[in-house]
Parts: structure tokens; sequence; C-alpha cells
């Protein structure tokens, strides 16, 4: 746990408190903070990539057929996608739901 | 082979970073040390000098391009005094902070207002918490000799701390003097070139300067302190060497003449040498007076501070930074500190002197020290004065 | 030739269906607040770059949500010092890469230096720092976050903050309808510095911002990009928002999409039918004190504004390019 919050013996702190390990922020669950999720229907998405480019937090990646998935570990629920899906194929629906 | 030459000591500093093979210079212009920026265009304009000189548009961002270049990896040297001092600090915190091996010659002068540019300590005074380590030379064979140990130090792997030269403005910058020369060949073989431990590279990325949360604040503040006193046993060595190698050994407390003293002056920068005469007059008179000059700054060299002085009678410290409502000067209150644990320590009282380019003379060291002993037996309520006053 | 041109020459321009990059060097994990359109623009402009590049961070949201100890969303090079001091550090950083690669102290790399700063840290308290750098000609691209206030101090003004918005020290009130000043003009002040490239985006549009980003470092010498960056919290938007607020304020005319290349400014995205500027601001609380004069006074600015870029546009132009 201490390692996790950083809070370590002054003998372990890398020079300069630098973080030596790119990317480690990967590590924090940011899909804890959201209260709605979004969700996608496959028969209407068109792969056109308006949510994979538009995600603050680079929660959507392409499948083997191209369809753009959601990685919900980080998704916080800004419906930024749904918004801008140009097909509306995706929509918030309460986390915990069934969606 | 060496060589003496006659030159000013601004330009003997800028020569002395050039012969370190600085990569980097970013430094702004300010009375008194000028010269050595542009001695040091010169110098690259030349092509005597294989450097970056970037002049940049203010102290503030001289400090911040030093800092970038030293991440990148670079041997970097910059230059300033009193307000543009005053202009940086925040980034010299960060410097050290970041542990970056920058090295920063300070051509001392007074701080504003009313404004002076005329010599003081006032800028020492100001560095002083940053965690920059700092020496100060009192001639000028010192202004030149401190740039290659203060490289030799910063960059040392258990050092990695930013170093200040401290030499005094005008009295020493803009004065000629007979200066050795070391050639090429010698630095080459005291100053290794740079191989930083960390650095900004697209090759092994890494995050530098992040948020310090409370958990993590005061083990990066421990780290700090520690590496500062840690330094010393460095600092030391990188000087026995630099003796061994050119024949000068420097000390961080130089004394002169303490051998049987009873009343002792303790001064730091150039003054000292003016106290140095004093004292020669004072024992010529039969008077038991030593001298102690203070050459390295920070880390403060409490130790030998408490050897020295424990069993002397009186002790004048003589600041020229004056602190207001601090009844006092820093560091007197810093050789106090020092002694305070000592049973029977010392009377000791502080001489303010020499602000803002008053000269300290011969004579005022020798009323400081005779003054002394009045001192010592009056009832007094306050333990400083500022000399040679106008009333 | 033109510094700039000469450095487009043959540019192959990203598309969203074909070149897209894949590369993200800013990891998830951030701590932004939902919906933040800054570190969208930022992942786009990082994406565009990618890899091969140091950023010199300013103080500021990008800079506390991306680095929390022992956390970083960075997978690249990245120095934080302090807020007002990005171009002089990323000046730092380019002149050492300069100096080491000519004196054989390391290979030549092609890294592109990246000064990284709001609007805070641009317009106002870092401006002095990014006028030096540019008027130096440094080997930098950089990239200016304009969410229009301190927004990481709690959404207190800056001098980009548009006219009649409501921040913590321009309150509406009985005395005050909010920000009394117009927004400065920042790519303007870079274009007055006679830099090979200027730019601004928004991520509403990614492929023409992602295009920007990656001329700007191709441009062997100072770049300068002023990305538009809606903030939900501190405007007071819904999340889902950010976007399309990107897109209303480019066309509503608000905000042109410009190049300025060797000092010719060319237009992007000509907005031929401007939506009327109460489309951009009705959604963003921010606006909502706002009475109907003090729209009219904003719409006739923002025509007062593109009228002029117009100007700058034709006075630009070399004849023969004309249309």
């Amino acid at each position: 746990m201490a390692k996790e919050t950083g809070a370590i013996s002054w003998k372990e702190l890398p020079l300069g408190t630098a973080i030596l390990e790119p990317g480690s922020s990967s590590k924090l669950k940011t899909g804890d903070w959201r209260s709605m999720k979004p969700v996608t229907d496959r028969e209407c998405c068109i792969k056109c990539g308006m949510c994979y480019i538009f995600c603050p937090d680079m929660v959507y990646s392409q499948d083997e057929e191209g369809y753009y998935v959601q990685n919900y570990y980080y998704c916080k629920g800004c419906g930024i996608c749904a918004h801008e899906c140009p097909k509306d194929c995706i929509t918030m629906v309460e986390e915990g739901s069934d969606g | 082979m060496a060589k003496r030459i006659g030159v000013e000591v601004s330009i003997a500093v800028a020569d002395a970073a050039k012969q370190c093979n600085v990569d980097v210079i970013a430094a702004y212009p300010i009375t008194p040390q000028t010269h050595i920026v542009e001695h040091l265009s010169e110098l690259v304009a030349d092509g005597e000098l294989d450097a970056e000189f970037i002049p940049v548009e203010s102290e503030h961002s001289a400090m911040s391009t030093c800092i970038g270049a030293s991440a990148a990896g670079a041997r970097t040297f910059t230059a300033t005094s009193s307000q543009g001092l005053a202009l940086m600090v925040e980034i010299l915190y960060i410097a050290s902070a970041l542990r970056l091996p920058v090295v920063m010659s300070m051509v001392n002068r007074a701080l504003s207002g009313p404004i002076s540019i005329w010599n003081d300590h006032c800028d020492i005074m100001l560095a002083r918490d940053t965690g920059w380590i700092q020496t100060v030379a009192e001639n000028g064979q010192e202004a030149y000799d401190l740039i290659f140990h203060a490289y030799r130090v910063a960059e040392d792997h258990r050092v990695l701390l930013p170093v200040i030269v401290n030499l005094d403005g005008f009295t020493l910058s803009h004065v000629i003097e007979p200066i050795e020369y070391f050639d090429q060949a010698q630095v080459d073989g005291y100053l290794k070139p740079y191989a930083p431990a960390l650095r900004l590279d697209p090759k092994h990325p890494i995050t530098m300067g992040p948020v310090g949360m409370p958990e993590v604040y005061t083990e990066a503040r421990k780290v700090q302190e520690e590496t500062i006193k840690a330094a010393r046993p460095v600092i030391e060595e990188a000087w026995q060497a630099f003796g061994d190698q050119f024949g000068r050994y420097y000390r961080p407390l130089e004394s002169y003449r303490m051998d049987d003293a009873e009343t002792v002056l303790v001064t730091m920068g150039s003054i000292g040498e003016t106290a140095m005469t004093a004292v020669d007059e004072m024992r010529s008179m039969g008077k038991k007076v030593g001298l102690l000059r203070i050459r390295l700054f920070r880390p403060f060299p409490v130790e030998e501070l408490r050897q020295a002085l424990k069993d002397v009678k009186r002790v004048g410290v003589i600041d020229r930074a004056l602190p207001f409502g601090a009844s006092g000067g820093p560091v007197a209150a810093e050789v106090r500190s020092a002694l305070y644990h000592e049973v029977g320590r010392p009377f000791i009282y502080n001489f303010i002197a020499g602000l803002g380019g008053r000269d300290v003379t011969v004579e005022n060291f020798e009323e400081m020290a005779s003054e002394l002993e009045s001192l010592e037996k009056s009832e007094l309520t306050e333990f400083y004065k500022i000399i040679n006053v106008r009333e | 030739m033109g510094t700039a041109a000469e450095a487009f020459k043959g540019f192959k321009k990203y598309s969203l269906k074909k070149n897209l990059p894949m590369v993200e060097p800013l990891a998830p994990g951030h701590r932004a607040c939902q919906g933040c359109g800054e570190v969208l623009a930022l992942r786009q402009v990082m994406k565009a770059i990618g890899e091969n590049v140091i950023v010199s961070s300013a103080t500021g949201c990008m800079e506390i949500v991306t680095s929390p100890w022992p956390q970083t969303a960075w997978r690249v090079p990245w120095l934080h010092v302090a807020f007002e001091n990005a171009a002089a550090v990323a000046s730092g950083v380019e002149a050492a890469y300069k100096a080491m690669t000519r004196k054989g102290k390391i290979e030549d790399t092609n890294t592109t230096f990246l000064a990284v700063a709001g609007d805070g840290g641009t317009a106002d308290i870092g401006l002095q720092a990014l006028s030096g750098a540019l008027e130096r000609g440094h080997n930098f691209v950089y990239l200016c976050l304009d969410n229009e206030a301190y927004m990481n101090t709690g959404v207190q003004r800056s001098s980009s903050t548009p006219y009649g918005a409501m921040t913590t020290t321009s309150p509406p009130g009985k005395l005050s309808r909010g920000q009394e000043t117009w927004k400065k003009d920042l790519p303007a002040i870079a274009a007055a510095h006679r830099i090979p490239y200027v730019a601004t985006g928004s991520p509403a549009f990614p492929v023409d911002l992602m295009n920007k980003a990656k001329k700007a470092s191709l441009v062997k010498g100072p770049a300068y990009l002023h990305v538009y960056s809606p903030c939900c919290t501190g405007w007071r938007m819904a999340p889902d928002l950010s976007v399309e607020s990107a897109r209303l304020v480019v066309e509503t005319r608000v905000f042109p999409l410009y190049e300025v290349i060797d000092g010719q400014w060319i237009l992007s995205r000509d907005i031929k039918k401007p939506k009327p500027v109460e489309d951009y601001l009705k959604p963003q609380r921010r606006f909502s004190h706002l009475t109907a004069e003090d729209i009219k006074i904003i719409q006739e600015r923002v025509d007062a504004n593109w009228e002029r870029l117009m100007k700058l546009i034709a006075a630009t132009t070399p004849e023969d390019k004309t249309e």
C-alpha cells in the first residue's frame, strides 16, 4: 500500500523525487469515478472512430473486427462519446445496471 | 604548465568556466557580474568555447533555462548578483530539489532599496536556505580555483547538488590580480566530463518535478538535508585533490594566527584579507588576536567553528548583511548556534559592517577587536551593532 | 522559401480513416475531470507529435493531473519546474541537446522540444519567457492549452478570459458584469515575433489539430500552437458537452481556425454561415448572467474580429495566390 501511495522511506526515493516508471498512472482505476457508463450498440456502429478520438481518457480501442470497444477500467463516464457519436449508437446507462 | 597572468577577476572566472568546457550558459547581465557574461559570450563568438550562450530575458529565465539544460544532461553555468539573484530565487530551490549540478558564480552585491550596485552579502543570505552548496572566494585566485572545485563536487554522484561560488562585487570582480591559470591538460586531470545520473532522454522517459503530496514531501526534504551534509566529505576530498594537483589547499574554515588567540574575529569574503593585516598589526603589539575566515558557507562548518572557538575568550563575528528585526546578522546567529552547547563558550558579539560597499578598513578591525573586551564586561541588552553609522 | 514552407515539403496529412497515429504518449489514469477538454486536446497533440519528444511543462491543470507522485501519465520525458517558465525551461533543454550533439556527446536525435502551458502560464505570468524564447529562435514548439482562466487554482480570471465571463476573480455582481476586458490575442502576439509557424486549433477538429501539431514539430525554429480547451468544471457546463463547445466556438467564429505560415495568414476552416454567438454562450453557466445587450456587444466584437482576420489574410496573401 505504501508503495502505491508513494509513502516510502526517504532512503528509497529516486533521485530528485523523479518518477522512473513511464505511464504508471495507468494503475489508477479512474473507472471508479463514474456514475454512468457508455454502452455501444454494435449493430448501429459504423466504426468511424469519433468515440476513440474524442475520449479524454483513452478508453477506446479497436477490436479484431474494427469496432471500437471500451476499457471500463478508466472510463469516467463523461458522456462525450455518447454525445458525439454521429449515429447515436452509444447510450449512457447507470453504472451497475445491465445496460 | 600553469602560467601566472595579470587579469581582471571576472575574466578569470569566465575563463575558468571555459576551461570546464561548459555546454550551456544562460545568463542575464547585472552589475557587477557583467564582465563575466560578456567575456563568456566573446569566447563563444570566437569559437574558443563550444557552448550555447543563451541571452535570456531575465534572471528568472536564466535559472529556468539552466535547469532545462542541466536536466537534459549538459554542463551548465550562470552568474548573477543581488536583484538578479532575488528574481531567480524561486527557481534556485527547484534546482537543488531536482538534484541538478548547475554552477553559478555570484558576484556579491547589496539588495535594494535604496538601489545599490556595491558590494555586500545580502545575496549570499538570500540564497542561504535554497539547498545550494556555497563557497566563498577572498581573492581572484580563489574565484578562479573554486569554479573547478564547484563542478567536481556538484557532479559527483554522491552529491548532485548545485553550487554557488561567491566573490565580492567590484572589490574582487573588477580588480586586476595576478592569477595562476592552469593549462587544459591540468584541468582535465582534475575534472572529468559530466556524466548525469538521470537525464531527459526519449529512449528512457522519466518524469521530473512531480507533485509532492504530504505523504512524500517531508521525505524529499530529508533527502536534501542528508545529501548536503553528505557533501562535506566530497567537498573536502575535492579540495584535497585540488591541493595535491595544484599546490593550494582550501578548507571549510581558514585559520589565521589562531594558536594562542584569546580574541577571535570571524569574517567571510574579501574583507578577510584586510582583517589579516589588522591581526598582524595587533599581534605585533602583543595582543592575542586570531582570525577565522569562512570559506564554506553551506553546508555550514559547525564542527570546525566549535573546535576553533570553544576555548577562546571572546569572538567578534563580522556580518555584511542585516536581516531586519533579527537582532543581528546571519553568520553571527549561526556561529552562536554552533557554540551554544559548549560549556564555557566564549562571549560572542556581532558587528554589522561593509553594507552597500562601505569599506571595512584595517582600523575598523582593530577597533572591533579592542572593543570586544569592554563589551564583554558591559551590561548589554543587544549583542550586535552596525559599525560606522553616521549618527 | 520560408522556414515553415521548407519544413512542410512532402508533409503527409493525417486523416481519420487512413493514417491516424495510434501512439498514446499520455497514459490513462490521469486525474483530469470527467469530460476535460484540455486533456483531450493535449492527448491529440501528443499523438501527432509522437514519442521522440521532451516536454517542459508549466504548473497548471495538465501538470497536476498527470504527475501526482508516485504516478505519472507521461510515457515520454517530462520536466516541470514552475508556473511562468515553460518556454525558458524548454529553451534550456533545446540548447543542451544542440550543444551536446554538436560537441559529439550525444547523437542527433531530431527530438521535438515541446513547452506546454495553460493560458495563465502563457498570457500572464508566462508571457515574458514565451516572448524571450520566440525572439531567440529556439527550435521548439510552444503549446498553449487555453481554458480561459486559472482553472487549477479554482477558476480565477486570466487575460485570456473572454469578455463577460464569470470567474472567481471577475464575478458578476451589482457593479460588475464579469470579466470587463477582452481576451488577449495570443496567437497574434506570437505571430508578431515573426516566427515561422503559428496555428490555432480545437479538439473538436482533431485531424486539423493533429496536422497542425505535426507541422509545428517539423518546423526548424519556434512554432506556437494555441488550442482551445473547454473546461466543463470552470465553465459550469455538462461534461459531455466539451467537444460540442469546442465545435461551436469555431462555428460561431468566436475562435477562428487559422495558421500563420512564414507570415502568411491562412484560414483553415471558412465559416460561411456562422451560428449566432448565443449558441456558444448558452450551455455555459459562466455566461448565464449576461443580458441581451451584453450578448449583442459580444456578437459585434466577434464579427469585427472576423473581419479583421479576413483583412490580415488578404494583406498577407501574395497577389498571384489571391482567389
